[in-house]
């Protein structure tokens, strides 16, 4: 190869990386990590953030599904990604909990918050012929003894336990007395109300739907400060018990600590297009998920204060993984 | 009626047909390609079904699923790779008859007897699908443990090279499920510190190495290994007739199957096992099993597509998915509009009935795509058994990898296979280790919750009427295998002493 043809060579690269260094974000596909399995609700929301995404960046978007360690091999796969904005990832609930839990050292401080999209309270499901015919009912024997209450919502430590927790604690009931029983997930939990081997389910409302409409299981309340328009006879549990509930679901899309601020910010500005957008809107709906947006700093103090919550309701209750 | 006549008009126009043609087709390479899955298939579909109308969206995802579920015996028959759970119940037996000339018959038995599995699930949930949510609606840990023991105990008494052999390899099945994460409690166990341990050892990967590697490893240096086939004309020849002699197991394959797999969560991967065993324990020619006999296949192959069927019910009826692709399903009928619930049978019964027709219609389409596929993978026993071990490698490889995307999937393989070479030179049966790898969890998990739950009282195993039933099943399955061999040891002595 000649002097010339090798400058040559050279002067091309060069076009083409300083080429590549001055055009905009994004310019090859994206990486989307999802923590959870195919399937969960955290999948199907990713999956259509990743759909709509994809025709707002202009660029194809690749789902991994990186589950196991309840949530925790695919947060912690997602941190130590570079951060260039071309692996995001979906984060959740757990993340609220990993150390306070001592399941992991990783908190909402190792990620770039981009934007929450979705958060739910869960609610409290009895079996139809339940003793407790009203959130009354359960609230006095709660006060009267924790431990005689055989309770189930997925894991130990998990979003439906620490809500369990607080609201013991919140009625002023010893929460280190709690019964949980521990499952694979809320589905599971429900199945061990219908099936009568458990005396009170926490779950999400969209889980427990079609049980409810069957006349198997009765919502008493939703653990949240609002009422839900979709089941306005469901009362929440501020208004029930005069207490004010910070304990619930959330999912949001992040990226690796350290990610450029112009990266973020143009990362968070569609997804908040996406997420305002009427298809996603029509999307949750349908699935019974509650729409909510917070972007950047919001997000970043929304954490912060879940951190707190929950950390306040795993330490009361001494919960800790060995 | 009119609501039956509507259903029709909603399945029968070119967009539904279309969708179905195409996602069968899709879902026959998925499960066709080792590694690849059903659930994958249907994850893959799902974008694309939000701008479908309601029913062509469900119809791709059923299309997809049954065909890429039946699909999956093709790897399992012709290269000893099988692609679900259930499917490794039966490999030994399909895959020996291919390698003796009958993949024809082997795959002509699976799709034919999948079909037959499917209609009759079909007709069985037509008739009994609130009656048969509400029988699993029932079953709480208690239940879940006794069913997964007994699915233990059968497979660890009818393995083949003794009970002593079965149960060290259903064992060892355990001991690998006992990797990962402890599911209650969330405390790490036999990880050594390798974080990507925390998350299990997969099956797939595992299932790969033990019954592909494995294979590959056997026959690795033999270049020229014929397989001469029958039937190449016509791959399906003899399969009805073969059906028509095993008709008992067809019959007692799918009502068992529509039973147990309306168990959400457990039963699409025990039912196939529980019915090749109790196929083996009534067999006239027990001994012939896993050395390529079809009545084991005929049983467990209608076993696992009724039971696929019956899956559906707890997740239509309840919301209660047993598995990934269900709960996919369940995510797609909501985001259309049809909830799951019992009112999706009483309030718009035109969609339930067009969800049962999809059924049938992907149903029917196994049988031309089924011998499109069977005539063609004979070409594959024409290729020199080394190069053939070769791509074999390729694929184990990039189904290792596929299923997390990482090369862990690739070295639990790698692993594996040639643990499972080892034994199987030893004589020691590889089903059961698959078994204990996929009940582990299961028994483990129902146990510790049905434990928690009594406050630790062992004999609240018995409290529940369904639960006792079956751990009394249980218990006498094993006093009596023990009792006979208790017998079958001091025989030999009292006959010693008459002579004497």
């Amino acid at each position: 190869m000649s002097f010339f043809k090798k400058a040559a060579l050279a002067a091309c690269a060069i076009v083409a990386l300083s080429g590549q260094a001055l055009a905009e974000y994004p310019e090859r596909a994206i990486t989307l990590i999802i923590p959870w399995a195919a399937g969960g609700g955290t999948d199907a929301s990713g999956r259509i953030i990743a759909t709509l995404l994809e025709e707002k960046l202009g660029q194809p978007i690749t789902i991994v599904n990186r589950t196991g360690g309840g949530g925790i091999v695919g947060h912690q796969e997602l941190k130590t990604q570079t951060p260039d904005g071309y692996t995001i990832g979906v984060i959740t609930t757990e993340l609220s909990m990993y150390k306070s839990v001592g399941s992991s050292d990783l908190t909402y401080t190792d990620f770039t918050p981009i934007g929450l999209y979705n958060a739910d309270p869960s609610a409290i499901f009895v079996r139809a012929d339940s003793p407790y015919k009203t959130i009354d009912d359960l609230i006095a024997a709660i006060k009267k003894d924790p431990s005689a209450i055989k309770a189930s919502g997925a894991n130990f430590g998990g979003n439906n336990h620490i809500a369990w927790i607080s609201l013991v604690q919140l009625l002023g009931a010893p929460a280190d007395k709690v019964f949980w029983v521990p499952t694979d997930g809320a589905t599971v939990s429900l199945q061990l109300l219908a099936s009568n081997a458990i005396g009170v389910a926490i779950s999400q409302f969209p889980e427990a739907k079609a049980l409810v409409d069957a006349g198997e299981i009765r919502p008493l309340a939703y653990l949240g400060n609002e009422r839900n328009p979709k089941q306005p006879d469901v009362p929440p549990i501020s208004e029930a018990a005069g207490i004010e509930f910070a304990v619930s679901g959330w999912r949001g899309i992040g990226a690796p600590k350290g990610l450029p601020e112009d990266v973020q910010k143009k990362l968070a500005s569609t997804l908040e297009e996406v997420v305002t957008s009427d298809q996603f809107k029509t999307f949750m709906d349908g699935r019974n998920f509650g729409v909510i947006w917070k972007g950047g700093a919001d997000f970043e103090a929304y954490l912060k204060q879940r951190d707190e919550a929950f950390g306040a309701a795993i330490k009361t209750a001494g919960i800790k993984a060995n | 009626m009119n609501a039956f006549v509507e259903a029709l008009s909603l399945v029968f126009n070119l967009e539904t047909l279309l969708v179905i043609l195409a996602s069968a087709i899709f879902g026959l390479f998925v499960g066709a390609l080792p590694g690849l899955t059903a659930t994958m298939a249907t994850a893959l579909l799902v974008p694309l079904t939000f701008y479908m109308a309601p029913i062509p969206a469900i119809a791709a995802i059923i299309a997809s699923t049954a065909m890429a579920i039946t699909a999956g015996d093709l790897p399992g028959t012709l290269l000893r790779i099988p692609g679900t759970p259930a499917s490794a119940a039966y490999v030994e037996d399909s895959y020996r008859m291919a390698q003796k000339g009958q993949a024809g018959l082997a795959i002509g038995i699976g799709v034919i007897g999948s079909v037959l599995g499917g209609l009759f699930g079909f007709v069985f949930l037509m008739f009994t699908a609130p009656a048969l949510a509400k029988f699993a609606l029932g079953f709480s840990s208690f239940e879940y443990f006794w069913l997964a023991v007994l699915g233990l105990s059968c497979a660890a008494l009818i393995s083949s090279g003794g009970v002593a052999k079965g149960g060290l390899s259903l064992l060892l099945g355990l001991l690998i499920a006992q990797v990962g994460v402890d599911p209650l409690t969330g405390t790490p166990r036999f990880t050594f510190g390798v974080s990507e341990l925390t998350g299990g050892i997969s099956f797939i990967p595992a299932m790969i190495g033990m019954f592909a590697l494995a294979e590959v490893m056997r026959t690795g240096r033999r270049f020229r290994l014929g397989v001469p086939q029958a039937n190449v004309r016509n791959p399906f020849k003899g399969v009805l007739a073969c059906l028509w002699k095993y008709r008992k197991n067809q019959i007692r394959g799918s009502v068992i199957g529509s039973l147990i797999g309306a168990l959400p969560g457990v039963g699409g991967d025990l039912a196939a096992w529980v019915t090749y065993s109790l196929a083996k324990k009534t067999s006239k020619t027990p001994e012939l099993f896993g050395k390529g006999h079809p009545e084991g296949l005929v049983e467990a192959g209608a076993t696992n597509n009724a039971a696929l069927s019956s899956s559906w019910i707890p997740a239509m009826v309840f919301g209660i998915p047993g598995d990934a692709v269900t709960a996919i399903a369940v995510g797609v009928l909501v985001m259309k509009g049809m909830e799951p619930g019992p009112q999706l049978l009483t309030s718009n019964p035109q969609n339930f009935y067009a969800v049962m027709l999809v059924f049938v219609i992907a149903n029917i389409l196994m049988l031309p795509l089924g011998y499109i596929a069977a005539r063609s993978a004979r070409r594959i026993f024409e290729v020199p058994r080394a190069l053939l071990n070769a791509a074999i490698l390729l694929f184990c490889i990039v189904g290792s990898y596929s299923i997390n995307n990482t090369m862990f999937g690739v070295t639990i393989m790698l692993a594996l296979g040639v643990i499972a070479f080892f034994l199987e030179k030893s004589g020691f049966a590889i089903a059961p280790i698959i078994l204990g790898i996929v009940l582990g969890p299961l028994v483990e998990q129902n146990f510790t919750t049905s434990m928690i739950i009594t406050n630790g009282n062992v004999l609240g195993l018995f409290e529940r009427p369904i639960s006792a039933v079956l751990g009394i099943a249980t218990i006498a399955v094993w006093s009596l295998f023990i009792f006979g061999s208790v017998k079958k040891t001091f025989r030999p002595k009292e006959i010693a002493g008459e002579t004497l």
